[in-house]
């Protein structure tokens, strides 16, 4: 792949930081949005020492959708384009806080989905009319079926896939790959208070097939794989039933 | 939640806690008492245990690099395999390397590590241009050779009890492979293992294994490795995976039979006095990073780490009387290594001084605390002492005794505010508080 032009959204998650090396060994240049700006400098420094030709970055806070287009603007000049774009930021927020406060319910769904639909849609306009391109979005397996432990979460990366389902439906003939990335349990700081594992992954692994997955063109990816099987089964579980589960 | 070392003995709840920024590592050390930092845990004892962890790994980026003079300026928390992966393509190398690439940089430091070249260059610390430490009170303050010696030579090998160091600036080693050119010497006894350092004084890297179970003519029997970087334009190593012990085996498996049929097997493997090999970088220096967890080979009860050094002084006899009473216990070794050391340097608590270091594992079981605090006595006696970095169990009188700059490093630590701030398992047990 020759060098690419890559906006990284939610620059500084552990996720984004793993992915973002990985494009800087390849030498791309990057553009790094985060709300965290002193782990966002450091972060630039480091994707320069690795071998990104070019590394910009600036201050993003999701839920400010006014902010977007002049962020936008900003971009493109700075880096003149963009060839690929990852949206990684997410929280995982308390789902007996979201049960208790409609504002806490609503807050998540607006970091989660509503900022990224926001942005997408700005997005998808200019990759439309580029005609080429990737648009990358970390979602999660939790979309995939509402459960009583993080149906808040849920909802919100439910609603992105498909929202995305829809776009890659779009940009289909404009040769615009959309991209749902669905990783399972990752062990980064989103997930530091919770004991790990067989299953759980690194941010190392999930970048990998991240990369390649952009590389082959995939349309969904379920990371580590064996996550494919078991959403697979827990979609097919008849509702009659998992009601009754405690999931 | 339960944490341990390496050696997985001892065992401390605690709090961990894994700072995403300098600031809130700063924060959390301003407001807290009785913290210790922690890397990758790769310290075998209670060095890096404490009720309250700070963990350095999410600090993990390269700040910058020249690559007219190889200095790297970088976050505490990487670890060096991150720095092999990123550089040796490029044709640099780390200075000084322990046995495993899996420590941070801020470990290395810490426990200012020696590595197969010590003979010739130093500890890790030799290499580092200058650091930057987060203090007792929050504060940040940059230390080296020449700005603020004193706290420079007590941080490296200070064992985290100065502060904790964020960041450093490490000069790596220009090579021009990723491969080394080893050659293997069989030594039948110590006597012959000690000629063959003294033989090859001059070559870069040096080891020997050594069979702690072998008695009589045979104490010390040993192979001697040494090596010298290839300049073969090879930079990238062929990719293998790495294996990985899984569960706790049954400790059944480690009892002193299979080590010995172990023990013999391996040195029955070089068949020659001396063969030679390429070998990657990999396979010369980090032999059991290939099996990760491979500490779950000693079984729920853990293993003790012993590492001694004698000076040269003490020389065959010093050593030899040690390896007997080892040899005699029958408790014997998965693993024991020998080491020629170079001069001591100027650090408050850096472990090597010129002579010889020995070591090996010991499964925990009853009677060895007793066998162990036997050979510190020896040990001491020769004028040597223990690897704190290693070590679970050394009596306060044992360390104060063979570490005599303790007391300037308690001053340095009242200087800047590490007192009732900074503290480990170790650092109680041994009267640092
Ligand atoms: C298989 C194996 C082989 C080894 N071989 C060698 C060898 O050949 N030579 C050698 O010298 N050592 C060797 N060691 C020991 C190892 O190199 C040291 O214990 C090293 O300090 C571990 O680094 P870490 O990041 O895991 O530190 P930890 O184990 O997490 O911490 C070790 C000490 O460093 C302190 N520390 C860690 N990070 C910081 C920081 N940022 N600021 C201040 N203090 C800090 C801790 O408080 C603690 O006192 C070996 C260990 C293993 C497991
Ligand atoms: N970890 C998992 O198990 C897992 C599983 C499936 C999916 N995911 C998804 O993977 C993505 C990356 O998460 P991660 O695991 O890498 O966790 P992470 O390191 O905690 O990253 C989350 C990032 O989102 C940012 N963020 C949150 N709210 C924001 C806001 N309002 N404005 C701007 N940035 C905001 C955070 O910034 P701050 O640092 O400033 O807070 C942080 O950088 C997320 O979308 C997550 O939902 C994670």
């Amino acid at each position: 792949m020759n060098e690419q032009r890559v906006l990284i959204v939610g620059a500084t998650s552990a996720i984004a930081e793993a992915t973002a090396r990985r494009f800087a060994a390849r030498g791309h240049s990057l553009y790094l949005l985060a709300r965290n700006g002193e782990r966002l400098e450091s972060l630039a420094a480091d994707l320069r020492v690795r071998g990104a030709a070019r590394v910009f970055h600036a201050p993003f806070e999701a839920n400010d959708l006014d902010a977007q287009e002049a962020l936008l603007a900003r971009v493109d000049s700075e880096l003149g384009g963009i060839d690929q774009v990852l949206v990684a930021h997410g929280t995982l927020g308390d789902q007996k806080a979201c049960e208790a406060s409609v504002e806490a319910t609503l807050q998540e769904l607006n970091t989660n989905a509503l900022s990224v639909i926001a942005l997408l849609t700005r997005l998808a306009n200019r990759f439309e009319a580029q005609r080429h391109g990737c648009i990358a979005v970390i979602g999660s397996v939790a979309g995939d079926r509402g459960r009583q432990s993080n149906y808040v979460y849920g909802t919100a990366k439910g609603a992105l896939a498909i929202f995305l389902q829809g776009l890659r439906n779009r940009l289909a003939k404009s040769h615009v790959q959309v991209l749902t990335i669905k990783p399972g349990f990752v062990d980064t700081p989103m997930t530091a208070a919770f004991p790990k594992g067989p299953l759980w992954a690194s941010p190392e692994k999930i970048a990998a097939d991240i990369e390649r997955a952009i590389e082959r063109k995939r349309n969904v990816l379920y990371t580590p794989f064996f996550w494919w099987p078991i959403m697979a089964v827990i979609k097919s579980v008849p509702e009659m039933i998992f009601k009754r589960l405690s999931l | 939640m339960p944490i341990q070392g390496w050696g997985r003995y001892p065992s401390v709840d605690a709090r961990i806690d894994l700072p995403l920024t300098v600031s809130a590592l700063a924060g959390q050390v301003a407001g807290g008492d009785g913290l210790i930092a922690r890397g990758m845990g790769r310290s075998y004892g209670d060095s890096a245990l404490a009720p309250h962890i700070l963990g350095t790994r999410a600090l993990s980026h390269l700040l910058a690099f020249d690559e007219t003079r190889g200095l790297l300026r970088c976050a505490a928390g990487t670890t060096l395999a991150e720095l092999l992966a990123v550089f040796v393509p490029r044709g640099w190398f780390l200075p000084v390397t322990p046995g495993t690439k899996f420590v941070t940089l801020g470990g290395a430091i810490a426990s200012d590590v020696h590595g197969k070249n010590h003979h010739l260059d130093g500890c890790f610390s030799a290499f580092v241009e200058s650091l930057v430490l987060v203090l007792g009170d929050g504060s940040r303050v940059a230390c080296s050779r020449h700005e603020r010696p004193e706290l420079f030579h007590a941080t490296c090998g200070g064992m985290g009890l100065t502060g904790v160091i964020v960041e450093a600036e490490l000069r790596l080693r220009r090579v021009e492979s990723a491969y080394i050119h080893q050659t293997t010497y069989k030594a039948a006894n110590l006597e012959e293992a000690l000629a063959l350092f003294e033989a090859h004084h001059g070559t870069t890297y040096s080891v020997a294994w050594i069979d702690c179970l072998a008695s009589g003519a045979s104490l010390g029997r040993s192979l001697l490795m040494i090596g010298e970087h290839a300049r073969d334009r090879q930079l990238v190593l062929s990719a293998g995976r790495p294996l990985s012990v899984p569960v706790d085996s049954p400790a059944l498996l480690l009892n002193r039979y299979t080590m010995q049929a172990f023990n013999s097997l391996y040195y029955n493997r070089v068949r020659t006095a001396e063969s030679r090999q390429r070998v990657s970088y990999d396979s010369f220096f980090y032999p059991l990073d290939g099996i990760h967890q491979w500490n779950r080979l000693y079984g729920r009860q853990g293993f003790l780490q012993y590492q001694f050094v004698v000076p040269k002084a003490a020389g065959l006899d010093g050593l030899r009387s040690i390896l007997a009473r080892i040899a005699e216990s029958r408790r014997g070794s998965f693993l024991a290594v020998l080491k020629a050391f170079g001069p001591a340097n100027a650090n408050l608590l850096s472990f090597p001084v010129e002579g010889y270091t020995l070591a090996l594992d010991f499964k925990r079981e009853r009677g060895l605390f007793e066998l162990l605090d036997e050979l510190d006595e020896r040990v001491l006696e020769q004028g040597g002492r223990l690897y704190l970095t290693k070590d679970a169990r050394m009596s306060e009188a044992t360390f104060k005794r063979s570490y005599p700059l303790w007391e300037r490093l308690q001053a340095v630590r009242e200087q800047y505010h590490a007192r009732g701030t900074f503290t480990s398992l170790q650092a109680r047990r041994l009267g640092l508080e």
